[in-house]
């Protein structure tokens, strides 16, 4: 996709729920802060403006599989245009936990199809690095239930009426999702990260394909002296 | 930009082009009906005496508004309360809010089975965004899932007029009905007079590209009412 270049980059992880890709971008984000670098960090689902309609919707089990991908997509744009594009603009390395891919993937699951929400997310940029945490279901669903314990509605899909058994539910819905992220992978030019080895090696791995593509001593700040 | 697909008041339903996930086109059996038209044109009064009208033909019918969803109603009147938001994101929230009743009022009403006469649709939400410079397209694949209505009337009426009719209604203008968001002028009356115009030039380009209908609503509200019930009447007897 041709796009103006910004001084600013934008990396984004992806994966399945449990895939640890929050863990590693946090990491990511310690070290660049480490580094005295320009970093903003946005998390998928988090404009404080659409939070009250998405809770309200989810709770009641309003929505619909085109209420849901809109009202993640209205999320997105109020991020997208008051803190990811202008800290782009401003030189800042932006990383975002979850991106337009999630909403490719999950929404397209639900029923709503590719064309349309490629258009919706048109207006959005290609990230510069898009790292996808490849996982096996069954050790995705192994850490959820470790550290969540309760597996939520939506995030199992159980709108979708696959089975009534919430663990059940979660395993089919995630199957697909994670099918979608595959078919992904080579159009959107995922750099796919093994999600099964040690936090550390992935870490190291993220870091080492970071400093290859970007210069990073361009971002660091000023330091007063 | 070409015509849109125009539907044939009895024909099965259809949406713009893209399906409409979990919904059986098939069984919308009632009629959906549009009325469309800037603040003071009459809508409402004409809607609500429509509305008698067809109650006592004995048919069911149901009304439908912009911003009344239980999902985002609140959050919409709050935003733009605080001018906050971007005007992507407004579209972007208007579109949900749309779908929700499209896809929880709407339809079921129409599975029912009633009228549904709708207090405007897409093309008002088109056409505000329009005039804030929405790519044209984009707005397009967005309300592409929603359903093509069996007739859709706009109510056209002078900008005069509407000033006229705004100002003996409310004694006052609506910040975001004189699109005062826009800066076009610091003078309230006149940039009222400035956005209305602009949203008419919107309107007339929808209505040629959409195919509806232009109701004259610079007439009394008791020869437009008889105007539109003409055109209803042929409207319905092709439907039940």
């Amino acid at each position: 996709m041709n796009q103006p270049p910004l001084p600013g980059k934008l990396i984004a992880v992806e994966g399945l729920d449990g895939s640890g890709k929050s863990t590693q971008i946090n990491l990511v984000n310690q070290w660049l802060n480490g580094l005295g670098c320009k970093v903003y960090f946005s998390e998928w689902n988090s404009s404080a403006i659409v939070r009250e309609a998405t809770r309200r919707g989810k709770k009641k089990q309003l929505l619909t599989p085109t209420t849901f991908s809109l009202i993640h997509a209205t999320d997105f744009a109020d991020r997208y245009e008051r803190h990811i594009l202008p800290m782009l603009k401003g030189g800042y390395i932006v990383l975002c936990d979850r991106y337009m891919y999630t909403a490719f993937a999950r929404d397209a699951v639900r029923g709503c199809s590719p064309q349309w929400l490629r258009k919706l997310y048109g207006f959005a940029r290609t990230p510069d690095i898009t790292f996808y945490f490849r996982v096996p279901l069954d050790i995705a669903l192994g850490r959820l239930v470790e550290g969540r314990t309760r597996l939520k509605y939506f995030e199992a899909g159980m709108d979708m009426g696959f089975s009534p058994n919430i663990q059940e539910s979660f395993r089919i819905f995630q199957g697909l999702v994670m099918d979608a992220y595959e078919r992904m992978a080579d159009e959107f030019s995922f750099v796919t990260i093994d999600a099964t080895l040690p936090i550390p090696d992935q870490q190291e791995l993220v870091r080492h394909h970071i400093s290859s593509l970007i210069d990073l001593s361009e971002f660091k700040q000023r330091m007063r002296s | 930009m070409s015509p849109m697909p125009k539907a044939i008041a009895g024909a099965a339903k259809k949406t713009y082009g893209e399906p409409l996930p979990n919904v059986d086109l098939t069984k919308l059996i009632g009629a959906l009906i549009v009325i469309e038209g800037p603040d003071s044109s009459g809508r409402s009064t004409q809607i609500s005496m429509l509305t008698q009208w067809l109650q006592q033909e004995g048919y069911a019918v149901a009304g439908t508004g912009l911003t009344r969803s239980d999902l985002v109603g609140d959050a919409l009147d709050k935003a733009k309360e605080g001018n906050v938001l971007s005007p992507r994101t407004m579209s972007l929230f208007y579109a949900t809010d749309f779908y929700d009743q499209l896809e929880n009022s709407i339809v079921p009403a129409l599975r029912a089975g009633y009228i549904v006469l709708a207090d405007r649709y897409i093309y008002t939400l088109m056409a505000r965004d329009l005039v804030r410079s929405a790519d044209r397209a984009w707005l397009e694949s967005l309300y592409s899932k929603a359903l093509i209505p069996d007739a859709v009337y706009l109510l056209n009426v002078s900008v005069t007029n509407l000033a006229e009719r705004t100002l003996a209604m409310h004694q006052s203008m609506d910040y975001w009905e004189s699109g005062m968001d826009l800066g076009l002028s610091r003078d309230w009356y006149d940039s009222f007079v400035r956005y209305q115009r602009r949203l008419h030039v919107e309107y007339l380009k929808l209505q040629r590209d959409f195919g509806f209908e232009i109701v004259n609503a610079n007439r009394s509200i008791k020869v437009i009412q008889k105007d539109l019930r003409l055109r209803i009447e042929k409207v319905l007897e092709k439907i039940f």
